[in-house]
């Protein structure tokens, strides 16, 4: 298993690669089609992620004390940004997901899906897991 | 024949670049751009005129209030209303209409009805909702067809000697379409109801004319027409401003105060309590004085041919659904692809440097009929050129390509 700050940095090379806005998008619409997908029966109206344009699912899950995360969205970019999000985070203990600070999609160039206006909900996708965590963690002590 | 290069020398936002690109500006229906001229007005008044007004002895205090009240008179004069104290300034649309459902708490029992229509902004749903709760008034809705049409025969059954308000769009934000308000208002007054028209998405292109029109309320927003954010207007018919009790207490508003009796302020100061938006008032006279130079004929004669042009270009992408197809509408292009998110679509045009809306506009009921998360809309204006549709166009194409 490799640390959250080691794949994260995984992740800040391989999108250093890319020359422009489109190379970037287009990975971004693959990671997309790669996202390990929820199973139906926790897409509920309940867990739909608020703040977000599109909708989006994300669920938890904790074996042999590291957490695993599934998700989807009706859109394809943001599904890129969750596939993103789980890269780093799934597969880890709660505490380091707790722990774990969100700098880098700053340095891959989506800096402005950060942005409350863009209504992604990439700040709410974080928050949800940082919860998940939150939640499984208190459950491990 | 509008000189757009001429024009589009007076919006300094219009220069700028948007991710390495020329901006190209089409979410007119949220906000517009604001010329130099009226950006110099706001300049102007806080270099030379700041104070505050009507209350004061002192010369700056004079002219801030001379020209805070000849923007009403401009106000008046570009909607034709009969009297400037029928001109209510406010922060916004939003405003204007929650200042009159406000009123209308006190007026209102149980078992009245009030009729909006199905091609609602949420501002102009939400208030009367929470009216009906505070009165036990009823809300009833005229239905719409799938081009975005009212139904007017279901309006006509709908209306009573029960109905008190209606309250309709002059245009549809989501869709563009331009209602029939001269009709809804002449059988609304034929019950003896009162109508308000919600006119932020109209007056960019229109130019109403409230005493022709008959109406009771008609509200707008500056920001919509090269003004600036944070002001708006509340035109009534003065028997029906006079009906309604004061919106907010305060300063300005009052004729004598004692803890005993509080007298209120005649009209339009009845209804403007506090400090106003003294600035953004004066640039709102300002901004319809640079519309009306331009001239609303040919705003509207050329946005229509924006419009057109734009309507038979997007039409030829393979699977592009355009949602409002009412013959009478505005310059607004609401549209999906199949198969594809609004929000996806948007988000790669924002990477070109066009700006564009996704999403509900705040008009759910909308995107519920069509069973839709939201659309893309593409609204435009008079500073707007063909070859800024070619690049939409060419944008759509290539998020297609790319998304599919």
């Amino acid at each position: 298993m490799s640390s959250i700050e080691s794949v994260q940095q995984e992740i800040i090379e391989e999108f250093a690669l890319f020359e422009d806005w489109m190379q970037r998008y287009e990975h971004m619409i693959d990671l997309g089609k790669s996202l390990p997908l929820i199973a139906e029966e926790y897409k509920t109206e309940d867990n739909i992620i608020k703040g977000c344009q599109s909708k989006v699912w994300i669920h938890a899950e904790l074996k042999e004390k590291s957490l695993y995360f599934t998700a989807d969205s009706d859109a394809i970019i943001t599904k890129g940004i969750i596939a993103i999000l789980i890269r780093v985070f799934s597969n880890q203990p709660p505490q380091a997901i707790i722990e774990a600070n969100t700098d880098f999609i700053d340095q891959i160039g989506l800096k402005e899906h950060l942005s409350p206006t863009r209504a992604n909900g990439l700040v709410a996708m974080i928050k949800q897991i940082k919860m998940y965590a939150v939640a499984y963690q208190t459950q491990l002590n | 024949m509008l000189d757009v290069k001429k024009i589009r020398a007076d919006f300094p936002i219009l220069s700028r670049k948007v991710n390495g690109q020329d901006l190209v500006y089409f979410d007119n229906a949220a906000t517009s751009q604001t010329p130099k001229q009226v950006i110099d007005v706001i300049v102007d008044y806080y270099s030379r005129l700041n104070a505050n007004i009507h209350r004061g002895v002192h010369k700056l205090s004079q002219e801030a209030t001379d020209a805070y009240e000849q923007a009403r008179k401009t106000i008046q004069k570009h909607f034709n209303a009969a009297h400037a104290h029928e001109i209510i300034f406010t922060s916004g649309t939003t405003e204007g209409i929650n200042l009159v459902a406000s009123g209308y708490a006190t007026l209102l029992k149980k078992g009245d009805e009030l009729i909006v229509s199905a091609l609602e902004h949420h501002s102009n749903i939400v208030p009367w909702q929470m009216l009906c709760e505070k009165t036990g008034a009823t809300l009833k809705v005229i239905p719409m067809t799938p081009e975005g049409i009212l139904e007017m025969d279901v309006y006509e059954n709908l209306l009573g000697p029960q109905t008190k308000l209606v309250f309709v769009n002059h245009v549809s934000n989501a869709l563009g379409t331009v209602n029939p308000i001269e009709q809804i208002i002449s059988m609304a007054h034929d019950y003896g109801a009162r109508v308000l028209i919600d006119g932020a998405q109209a007056c960019p292109h229109i130019k109403p004319d409230v005493q022709k029109l008959g109406v009771d309320f008609y509200v707008t927003s500056a920001h919509k027409l090269c003004g600036p954010t944070g002001v708006g207007m509340l035109y009534g018919k003065e028997e029906a401003l006079n009906e309604l009790p004061p919106y907010q207490g305060g300063g300005e508003m009052i004729a004598t105060v004692s803890f005993e009796k509080t007298t209120y302020a005649d009209l339009p100061h009845k209804f403007e309590a506090g400090t106003p938006n003294i600035a953004g008032g004066i640039a709102f006279g300002a901004a319809l004085d640079y519309m009306n130079g331009i001239g609303f004929d040919s705003i509207a004669q050329y946005e229509s041919e924006l419009l057109e042009y734009a309507t038979n270009k997007l039409k030829q992408i393979d699977g592009l659904k355009i949602f409002g197809e009412a013959t009478e509408k505005t310059a607004v292009l609401s549209f999906n692809v199949a198969g594809l998110h609004p929000y996806d679509i948007g988000s790669i045009l924002d990477q070109m440097g066009i700006a564009v809306r996704t999403g509900h506009h705040c008009a759910q009921p909308i995107m519920d009929y069509y069973k839709i998360p939201g659309t893309v809309r593409a609204s435009f204006s008079f500073y707007n050129t063909f070859e800024e549709i070619d690049r939409l166009v060419e944008g759509v194409h290539k998020a297609v390509s790319m998304l599919q």
